[in-house]
């Protein structure tokens, strides 16, 4: 573990994480995008989130499924996404979950 | 409040920064950790700190840094960060109509710290602004302060190194802001379908390597949006 070869992966890294984040955004004014993925580019952040958030929600960390009521982050996350249906605040949801989660744990610590 | 001040709160970089705020606020503790998991690894402040200001992508650092001290192959580091962050390129496909024309520096500018949470808040903001120019000053605002939070929450990290105070759940407010960013965009019976299937997908697939349940859960979930959309007949 050298620190030159720290730095080979950080710039590759960084190059690749950009290209990806360019690619699209660069072609844009060259390539018309066909009609498919112009509807399907609608669903891209509902699906991409939905699939970010529910595996943190529902997996312990050994893996497995959780969906026990114990599961303190599943409640507070539900109580959650009912503030940001009702509020559609990210503040308010975010005190919500915390508040919540903080007394589910301090009532289950009892 | 002086004629510049008031024009500058009036202003849709103003605006970027208001719509991020509560989401700056959410990911210090998330930033903070990543800046001591990089020290407490072995890395040195410097080199924890210019990893992020180059690859600015939180999750991808992390793995980025675990993996280079334990010696795992370049090649393999490289995969993994390619496929962690292979949802930019969804983003980027996404937010590209609304660059169609800027010059190349301007898309350069847009797609460095094109993230998960510059790409949602920008998405809402668009849809109040028309024209190219108020929603790039608009991005500009999201993205810079964003960034900026970032990098120095993560210094601090790094230069704090072990001695955070004991773990409160604080990183549970990153998934909370994405939760209140998702639910406002669920508004029809596809896009119910398209963040369902994206879940239970994503959560049977969450053991595949290189974190690729996240993608087959999200392209799952866009096929079940467009297949829903095309049964129900809904405008796409």
């Amino acid at each position: 573990m050298t620190s030159g070869s720290w730095w080979l992966v950080v710039v590759l890294a960084a190059l690749l994480s950009f290209g990806l984040r360019l690619c699209f955004i660069a072609l844009i004014d060259t390539v018309e995008l066909p009609t498919w993925l112009q509807a399907a580019l609608r669903f891209v952040p509902v699906a991409v989130f939905s699939a970010m958030i529910a595996p943190l929600l529902v997996v312990n960390d050994h893996g497995g499924l959780d969906l026990r009521v114990g599961n303190l982050s599943l409640w507070a996350a539900l109580v959650a996404a009912v503030v940001a249906w009702k509020t559609r605040n990210v503040l308010y949801t975010v005190i919500a979950g915390m508040c919540t989660l903080w007394g589910l744990i301090f009532i289950t610590s009892l | 409040m002086t004629t510049e001040a008031r024009r500058f709160a009036g202003s849709d970089f103003f605006a970027g920064i208001q719509a991020m705020t509560p989401i700056l606020i959410s990911i210090v503790p998330f930033a903070m950790i990543t800046g001591v998991v990089g020290v407490r690894l072995g890395l040195s402040v410097w080199q924890v700190t210019a990893g992020s200001l180059l690859m600015f992508a939180g999750t991808a650092q992390i793995a980025a840094m675990q993996l280079f001290v334990q010696g795992t192959p370049l090649l393999v580091i490289l995969a993994t960060v390619f496929f962690i962050n292979l949802r930019f390129v969804m983003y980027s496909a996404s937010i590209a109509s609304h660059v169609r024309g800027a010059p190349p520096w301007a898309k350069a500018l847009v797609a460095y710290p094109l993230t998960d949470q510059s790409f949602m808040v920008s998405l809402y903001g668009f849809e109040q602004r028309r024209q190219r120019g108020q929603r790039l000053r608009f991005y500009a605002g999201a993205a810079l302060s964003l960034w900026g939070t970032w990098q120095l929450a993560l210094l601090g990290g790094a230069l704090l190194g072990g001695e955070l105070p004991q773990n409160w759940g604080l990183e549970f407010a990153v998934p909370l802001t994405f939760l209140a960013l998702l639910v406002p965009a669920i508004v029809d019976r596809a896009t119910i379908a398209a963040a369902v299937v994206a879940a239970v997908v994503a959560v049977v697939a969450h053991s595949l390597p290189w974190n690729t349940g996240l993608i087959a859960g999200a392209l799952a979930g866009i096929a079940a949006g467009l297949a829903t959309a095309r049964v129900t007949g809904s405008a796409s």
